[in-house]
């Protein structure tokens, strides 16, 4: 299976992400610019964090109108897998291609530290190496991150088991002490109602190897190239 | 003949105008005398500086790089090049903007030299945080960089913060960044090659920031300037995409020479370049991209916009560089060629507007300034211990100095940087060092900055000296070995004899410090006239040091790591409480004798915790600093937070004054923890170096029990202790 991190002006995460799929994860992957207008036989899309076009205006309200957008939307449509991690989550927000909207953090700083999430739902094709309620250490890096969905729509992520991973305590209480940002829920990532794209604030890459002090997020690209290369199915 | 009131106001001497008719033999046109304004003020010419800088050693253990406007070390096939950098009255002046550009100024000399930034430090210094104004610089030069640093996505992975009445009026930023890249990719600052095209790439040119260097960072602060104007606006996205189109150009192998335009902006440049390849420049300015209207030529060559660079590219070469630049929506313009006449020429539309010998304008004049020792050091040397009061809760004093704002945590800060993208940071902001590894081998850099500033009031010479032995032994509790310098060195008016004074001493302690460490001083800043009305700032020459860890799994840090570990003590106790933040604190004092550095002693320790900890044996290693004993045992306990272990130290037996031994600032200490199967064969090390050795007690449950022979003086529980540590900072900014 063949993975792709695409490139916009402004990335700073996408290095790591390729760092990690080739020399950790040891499978074929390429950058693709942002001014692409094709994906090439792609399996998973990863959009990388960062400050794409500067963050300027509003997070990913830019990134979404280049080229390389409307490759991806067509490769979603089609089932393909997608991660959107940090600014990336932002753009795929703001390209409509995940429910909800991003708000500056409560505290209203820049928050880079471990975090803990709980793993809520273990039958996506990003999470099945995971238990249910098995509780992660992945670090956040990030200004905007307090996720703001509606009643409705919060009902309607629920509903779908769309809500992947919640910010908790080392034990996995989730509530409002352990909540960085202020995102509505705890929410620190979730799916589309396919379950084909996933959108995470906390950056897996920056847990994917012993070095770096937690594994935890390693399981997260390790899932879905098992869900890839042995057609299971979530 | 010029008037003098023109060139006066410009910062140019009579005797400095005299020197300009000569070498041109003529009046000089506005733009000219704006170029040598710029190029002969303090902050480009250190023209009282130079002859002291020439004292620092220049080589060292590791072969060293010295290019134009950094340098570094190598290590195998890899290049190590780094600086540190001042932007301190901009700061003072318009906090997140001043910071913001001090980051990216010094991102740009590292990529530049063809390196990739791989971490930022930053070593802040402000006023007592009980006024205001401090509380909103904090804030804005934290938020500038934050701003700055985390859109470039180079992780800022430690500093230090500093609080001392000396900086109200006058704050200090200074940013340090790191880059590494394979040797044969290093470029330098030169122009050569007649014919060879002049490229100007990244933002346009606009008015701001002119005069920058020439007026705010060659001239002290008077009461009621408006010098807002002159500060820059930095913008991290165009310089996150002159990064990554920069090192692309470089590898294609076309460049010729590269110079980030910072100080002096186009000026700079131009002359720089071209006298550091001993060649001149043909250079048209209406070529220059501009963002504003009606620029006269002296504003073009004058503006400090932020995020460009000059470019020297190989003839015929010019459209692939442009395209590639291009691709990241960056300006890329040919604005002119190498000549081979020496000289510098600038034209407007064709018509020549400056004209000047390359060589001689970067020649700015060099001064042999006078000095005196200053009066008060008589008067403050004398400290009269018995006059001091004993504490009678030991207990208090802990954990007041555990909350003093110099000692307690600084996560409130680090915590908004970016400090692990390009995820190479193996040991995070927080222990004596910060350890990034590097990708492809199984090497790990470590990187520290310090500086005493009060003991470099009170003692110059070895405060100096002590900054950089404290650097170090942050190095080597990291299990790095010390490699080399590079220092921001922040004085006050150099035109003050006793201001001078103080400069030449510290210049004299790094020098004979470092020649003791074999440690090069490969890079470095000066940045003067840092005074208020009111007064100078302390001595400040601040010291970022790099070390080198050859096995990356034998990197250390200070926090405890299991129970029932054996807790040794390198070096000794002495009844030294001159200088300490003990005394300023709790006594309100700050005055006494400095500590005493033995630089034998001092290596002794420093060998013996470098073998311990390449060898495996150590489970922490924390160097006794600020605080004393005391202090950094308490920071071994609870550095983290999620796995805080207690101590008890019950076979201390010194027969001194408890507040001495709890406090005191000996220096050339190193706490390390190990299993017990260890110590033995960490004696034999100590042994070998002739270091002192001695058991101290052994890590244990939530508390930290300090016993002087069988009299208890401290029993902290660990809570108690970390809520002063980590919350007090916090508080006291945003409270």
């Amino acid at each position: 299976m063949k993975f792709a991190v695409v490139v916009f002006p402004g990335s700073n995460c996408d290095q790591d992400c390729f760092y990690i799929i080739k020399d950790v994860l040891k499978r074929p992957v390429k950058y693709i610019w942002h001014k692409d207008t094709a994906l090439d036989g792609v399996d998973c899309v990863v959009l990388p964090g960062g400050f794409s076009y500067g963050d300027y205006l509003r997070t990913g309200a830019i990134a979404r109108f280049s080229p390389v957008m409307n490759a991806i939307t067509g490769f979603a449509k089609k089932g393909g897998s997608i991660i959107g991690i940090c600014n990336g989550f932002q753009i795929l927000l703001e390209a409509g291609l995940l429910p909800g909207v991003m708000l500056r953090n409560r505290g209203l700083h820049f928050i880079c530290k471990p975090v803990y999430i709980k793993a809520d739902n273990n039958q996506t094709r990003f999470t099945n190496l995971y238990n249910i309620g098995q509780v992660l250490k992945i670090p956040i890096a990030h200004n905007e991150g307090n996720y703001y969905i509606d009643a409705k729509g919060l009902k309607e992520l629920k509903d779908n088991h769309q809500v992947v991973f919640r910010y908790c305590s080392a034990a996995g209480d989730v509530n409002d002490r352990y909540n960085p940002n202020g995102a509505v829920d705890n929410i620190a990532g979730i799916t589309n109602k396919k379950g084909n794209i996933l959108g995470m604030m906390p950056h897996p890459e920056r847990s994917s190897e012993i070095k770096l002090g937690s594994t935890d997020g390693y399981f997260i690209f390790k899932s879905i190239i098992d869900w890839l290369e042995n057609k299971k199915t979530c | 003949m010029l008037r003098p009131d023109i060139y006066h106001s410009l910062g140019l001497s009579d005797k400095e105008y005299l020197q300009v008719l000569k070498i041109l033999k003529r009046e000089p046109t506005n733009t000219e005398l704006a170029m040598f304004s710029v190029e002969w003020s303090e902050h480009c010419g250190y023209l009282c500086s130079r002859k002291w800088l020439k004292i620092l050693p220049k080589t060292g253990k590791y072969k060293t790089l010295i290019g134009e406007d950094s340098g570094g070390i190598i290590i195998g096939d890899l290049a190590i090049v780094f600086k540190m950098e001042s932007h301190n009255h901009p700061s003072q002046i318009e906090p997140k903007q001043g910071a913001a550009t001090g980051v990216g100024g010094i991102i740009r000399d590292i990529f530049t030299a063809g390196a990739r930034p791989i971490a930022c430090l930053d070593s802040l210094r402000f006023g007592p945080l009980s006024q205001a104004y401090n509380k909103y610089l904090i804030r804005g030069v934290v938020d500038g960089i934050q701003f700055y640093g985390n859109c470039v996505g180079v992780p800022t992975v430690g500093g230090e913060i500093y609080f001392d009445q000396s900086y109200n009026g006058n704050c200090l930023v200074n940013a340090m960044c790191i880059g590494v890249t394979k040797k044969d990719k290093l470029m330098r600052a030169r122009a050569f090659g007649a014919g060879n095209a002049i490229m100007y790439v990244g933002s346009s040119t606009g008015r701001d920031g002119i005069g920058g260097c020439s007026i705010l960072a060659s001239h002290e602060f008077k009461e009621g300037e408006e010098k807002r104007p002159t500060v820059q606006v930095g913008d991290p996205f165009t310089e996150k995409c002159l990064i990554e189109a920069t090192l692309e150009a470089i590898a294609t192998g076309y460049l010729v020479g590269i110079k980030d335009m910072g100080a002096a902006g186009l000026t700079c440049c131009t002359s720089e370049m071209a006298s550091a390849g001993n060649s001149g420049m043909d250079v048209e300015l209406q070529a220059v991209p501009r963002r504003e209207k009606k620029m006269e030529p002296w504003e073009v060559m004058m503006s400090e916009s932020q995020e460009r660079m000059l470019v020297c590219v190989k003839k015929g070469k010019e459209e692939q560089i442009k395209k590639l630049f291009l691709k990241w929506d960056l300006n890329a313009s040919v604005i002119g060629k190498v000549t081979s006449d020496g000289l510098v020429t600038i034209r407007d539309n064709g018509k020549i507007v400056a004209r000047i010998n390359a060589r001689a304008l970067t020649k700015a004049p060099v001064y042999a300034m006078p000095y005196r020792k200053p009066g008060y050091l008589r008067k403050l040397d004398k400290l009269e211990l018995n006059r001091i009061p004993a504490p009678k809760d030991y207990n208090k004093v802990l954990l007041k100095l555990m909350a003093a704002p110099s000692i307690a945590n600084k996560a409130w800060a680090y915590e908004q940087y970016d400090h692990m993208v390009q995820t190479n940071t193996v040991v995070l902001p927080g222990s004596d060092a910060a350890v990034l590894r590097l990708k492809g081998t199984n090497k790990a850099i470590a990187a520290t900055t310090d500086c005493n500033s009060r003991y470099c009031f009170l003692n110059p010479y070895r405060g100096a000296q002590i900054a950089i032995a404290e650097a170090a032994r942050n190095l080597v509790c990291s299990g790095a070995r010390p490699a080399a310098v590079t220092d921001c060195l922040n004085f006050g008016n150099p035109e003050k004899p006793e201001s001078f004074w103080q400069f030449k001493n510290c210049l004299e302690g790094i020098a004979d410090a470092c020649k003791s460490f074999k440690v090069a001083v490969v890079s470095g800043n000066v940045s003067f006239y840092n005074e208020s009305p009111k007064s100078a700032i302390n001595p400040t020459p601040a010291i970022g040091m790099i070390g080198i860890i050859n096995d990356i799994d034998k990197a250390c840090s200070q926090n405890f790591k299991q129970e029932g570990d054996t807790i040794i003590l390198l070096g000794c106790c002495r009844q030294e409480l001159g200088a300490s933040e003990y005394l300023k604190e709790i006594h309100n004092l700050n005055m006494g004798a400095v500590p005493r550095l033995d630089l034998e002693l001092e290596q002794a320790v420093q060998r013996t915790c470098l073998e311990a900890a390449e060898k495996g044996l150590v489970h922490s290693a924390h160097d006794c600093s600020e605080g004393g004993l005391a202090v950094a045992l308490a920071e071994c306990c609870i550095s983290d937070k999620e796995k805080m272990i207690g101590a008890n130290i019950n076979k201390l037996s010194y027969g001194m004054r408890p507040d001495a031994l709890l406090f005191g600032e000996s220096q050339s200490r190193i706490i390390l923890s190990c299993s017990a199967g260890s110590v033995e064969k960490i004696r034999k090390i100590a042994l070998k170096f002739k270091a002192p050795f001695c058991i101290i007690g052994k890590t244990a449950g939530r508390v930290l029990r300090i016993l002087n022979d069988t009299k208890e003086l401290i029993y902290l529980p660990l809570e108690y202790l970390n809520e002063e540590w980590s919350g007090s900072l916090k508080k006291k900014i945003e409270g």
